[in-house]
């Protein structure tokens, strides 16, 4: 447009003039100096804003991507149960062990906590039923300070808990005529500094400060168990100003996937499994819905076009798994509507299309249009859905013309600086105000820069590791389209065989430099995609295809194993390993050598004692990223000098 | 891979659409193929564009579609492929930029003061918000010191990868 040249002309002017020593420059250069330098920030900003934006679509386009994992492996269960006459004796055993916990949680358990000793050693909280206020300060103290409850203390809250919420209806009914306003928060998934830093901003919990908690308080998150014991020692002190909704991931399968499981039985190693149970029973009891005035409809997914609140009052809520398809198996086709009910309402995303039509991202609950959320809200009376379930960059988001509010209170849900945080107030006017916060590890504020850098570098990360797990099927896809064995593919080549074989709607080429090299030409080595990656210990009998294919299972298979393995021990026998393996690669149609998976089952029992430690086992299929020191695991790995 | 000169053209252009699309894509937030008349700016600066304000306004003018606030990509492709392939909004040279700091430099300290800076990236050139204002001083300023070293400031921002 010729500004460009117009400034290089009044620059070199600058230069003579500066030459003959004369003072300050005019007031019209100055100007365009600082229209030239506010271009090139905007610019810079501008891709800035651009990499968020892509790094966000990655974190979302693998969080949904393993969502739709779930739905494999729930669909492995009924393949099995189908299958079981086949088992040669073994089905059934290993299919009740499957089963097993989902016992009906109405029963009580004989929980003999008041046996377990609390030794004089122990130092943290005692608390003692009813709770009083200094066992909640207690409790805060103590997990500031890094602190783990005691067993015996948490068995008794959670049966405290269990008791309680036995007497409480599938949808509470909440008033504000008692209080100045009602505070309701989103998913925190484990954030205990997000948790404490809401009771920092809002107050802790009390009858002047009575909260909504709207469900998925555990996984992901490394501190879930602390926050599940602080949200349930406020129930029981404070019942009437305390409310709790179920979310999705007050689930057992979704806690072996997604990690609370594990933290329990890392936390607590000898009760852990009783304490898992009771969980499990207190999850299933949470009430699904608050209605605020009868106007303000409050539940952790959304609703479907078959929504009927008083059939959701009337159903019993306890006797559904908030698993889909694990119910189908277990639950009659009588109650198959009460489940869907459930199901719809702990799993549906809002979306923008007009319907309601299946959630194939999630495998469970529906996408509702506006017009679902309108008939619903007409139907009943109310004005206002507030949900959660899908992390947003500012903690919050309106669609539907404003009718639904998503809600998410685990800032840096992704990494560091990815999102805010935050949480909704709203007193008798019924107008929701929204409050943002963001959890920072350090004092100093980071730049923009900074942040979008270091969550742009996790993502890529991730992403990097999906093609690793496909490594065979995208080389597949290159070779289509280099018969000749060059090494290398045109840009859109490439991109069109990553779209087709990770099906993660991403701007390929954008994220090109970041995966993969180009020649000199302008073509892509796609080899280069996997030169980053490496295996973690690099086990010889282990053919490439065997690993790739458990390392893009390892989460499943870490899930099969830790249900085998009963008594959480980290061991299983060779037998059931062999079996299970053998059955979860007959369902995916994977054809792996029965010998190979026998030498791996000797090689991996390093003790020659018949059970494998399938910890270990499944390091040997992580992934380790060669170049990237930040990776915790790489320099102990660098040591052992073991790389093929 | 050989290709005629033919073809080069022809995927040239078509890996131009695709990153248009892809700029375009990232703000289509109801996945309809409009994007809001104010996320305009920051599509074009990311595909590697300088327009000045006066320049956005031309070119919104062009796409925009009567005033409704929205941009279709069916107007918005054909325009920017056109400044694309004609180089319309360069690149400023790093020399360049660093002669425009120098020039407010004016006591030629080698640095800036975020008072100074502050004047006159608000007052001096085209309007500023002060949200931009407070972003810059934190992500230029030196640590320590709490003063901008354009020098480095201007080779840090250039290290990231080029698209």
């Amino acid at each position: 447009m010729g500004c460009g040249t117009s400034v290089a002309t009044e620059t070199q002017g600058k230069r003579v003039e500066r030459d003959e020593a004369v003072q300050t420059p005019g007031p019209a250069l100055t100007m365009k100096a600082a229209v030239l330098i506010q271009r090139w920030y905007r610019r810079y900003m501008a891709r800035l804003e651009m990499r968020r934006r892509y790094t966000w679509n990655i974190f979302q386009s693998i969080e949904y991507a393993g969502e739709q994992d779930q739905l494999q492996l729930s669909s492995f269960f009924s393949f099995m149960l189908d299958n079981f006459t086949q088992l040669n004796g073994n089905g059934p055993d290993l299919i009740s062990q499957l089963l097993d916990p989902v016992v009906d949680p109405w029963l009580d358990r004989e929980i003999c906590y008041s046996l377990i000793l609390v030794p004089e050693s122990y130092s943290g909280p005692r608390l003692s039923f009813p709770l009083s206020v200094s066992d909640t300060n207690a409790l805060l103290a103590a997990f500031k300070e890094q602190q783990t409850l005691h067993a015996r203390y948490v068995l008794q809250l959670l049966y405290e808990t269990k008791k309680l919420l036995k007497q409480m209806p599938n949808i509470i009914h909440l008033s504000t005529s008692y209080t100045k306003e009602i505070t309701i928060c989103g998913d925190l998934h484990g954030r205990l500094d997000d948790l404490l830093l809401i009771f920092y901003k809002n107050g802790l919990p009390s009858a002047e400060t009575p909260y909504v908690f709207n469900g998925d308080f555990v996984d992901r998150g490394k501190k879930s168990v602390e926050v599940v014991i602080l949200l349930f020692a406020y129930l029981l002190l404070y019942p009437d100003n305390m409310h709790l909704n179920r979310g999705n991931h007050e689930d057992y399968i979704m806690n072996l996937r997604y990690g609370f499981t594990k933290e329990v039985m890392q936390k607590y190693k000898t009760h852990g499994q009783e304490i898992l149970q009771l969980f499990q029973d207190v999850f299933s009891l949470l009430p699904v819905a608050t209605v605020i005035d009868g106007k303000i409809l409050i539940v952790h997914g959304g609703i479907s076009d078959q929504t009927n609140l008083d059939f959701l009052s009337s159903i019993e809520r306890h006797k559904v798994s908030g698993n889909n398809q694990l119910c189908l198996i277990v639950v009659h086709l009588i109650e198959c509507f009460h489940l869907e009910q459930i199901v719809d309402v702990l799993w549906s995303d809002p979306k923008i299309q007009e319907g309601c039509s299946p959630n194939t991202f999630r495998g469970g609950g529906c996408y509702f249009g506006p017009d679902v959320t309108q008939r619903l809200l007409l139907q009943h009376g109310l004005q206002l859905l507030i949900r959660s379930h899908e992390c947003k960059q500012e903690g919050y988001e309106l669609c539907h013309g404003g009718q639904v509010i998503t809600i998410f209170s685990a800032s840096n849900y992704y990494e560091e600086g990815s999102n805010r945080g935050a949480y909704i107030k709203v007193g008798r006017e019924l107008v929701p105000r929204f409050y943002q916060y963001q959890v920072s590890r350090t004092t100093r504020k980071l730049t923009l820069t900074q942040r979008v850098r270091a969550a742009e570098g996790s993502a890529l990360r991730a992403l990097k590791e999906k093609l690793f797990a496909h490594r065979s099927e995208l080389m597949c896809g290159f070779q289509e389209y280099d018969q000749n064995y060059t090494g290398r593919v045109s840009v859109s080549e490439w991109a069109l065989v990553l779209e087709a074989v990770l099906r993660l709607d991403l701007p390929w080429r954008t994220l090109r430099p970041h995966l993969a090299r180009l020649a000199p030409d302008g073509s892509v080595e796609y080899q280069s995609c996997f030169e980053d990656m490496g295996p973690g210990i690099p086990l010889p009998q282990v053919t490439s295809n065997l690993a790739e294919t458990l390392f893009r299972y390892r989460t499943d298979i870490e899930i099969i194993f830790n249900i085998i393995d009963k008594d959480h021990s980290g061991l299983i026998s060779i037998e059931e390993f062999r079996h299970t393996w053998r059955l979860f690669s007959a369902h995916l149609g994977v054809a792996i050598d029965d010998s190979a998976i026998d030498d791996l089952a000797r090689s991996i029992d390093f003790n020659k004692d018949g059970s494998i430690d399938f910890t270990e086992f499944l390091e040997a299929f992580r992934v380790v990223h060669k170049l990237d020191s930040k990776d915790p695991h790489l320099s102990e790995k660098m040591s052992r000098k073991k790389y093929s | 891979m050989a290709e005629s000169n033919n073809q080069s053209a022809e995927t040239k252009l078509s890996d131009v659409h695709k990153r248009i699309k892809a700029a375009f894509e990232t703000f289509d937030n109801a996945a309809n193929n409009t994007v809001d008349v104010r996320e305009i700016g920051t599509i074009i600066y990311s595909l590697g564009c300088f327009p000045s304000q006066a320049d956005l306004h031309d070119f919104i003018a062009e796409v925009e579609e009567d005033h409704s606030g929205y941009i279709h990509l069916d107007r918005f492709l054909p325009a920017m492929t056109k400044v694309l392939l004609e180089h319309k909004f360069p690149p400023i040279p790093k020399d360049l930029l660093l002669q425009a700091f120098e020039v407010l430099d004016k006591d030629n300290k080698g640095y800036l003061e975020p008072e100074e800076l502050t004047k006159y990236m608000t007052q001096e050139g085209e309007p500023f918000t002060q949200e931009e204002m407070e972003e810059m001083l934190t992500g230029l300023a030196d640590h320590e010191r709490n003063v901008i070293y354009y020098k480095d400031v201007i080779n840090q921002l250039a290290i990231d990868p080029d698209m």
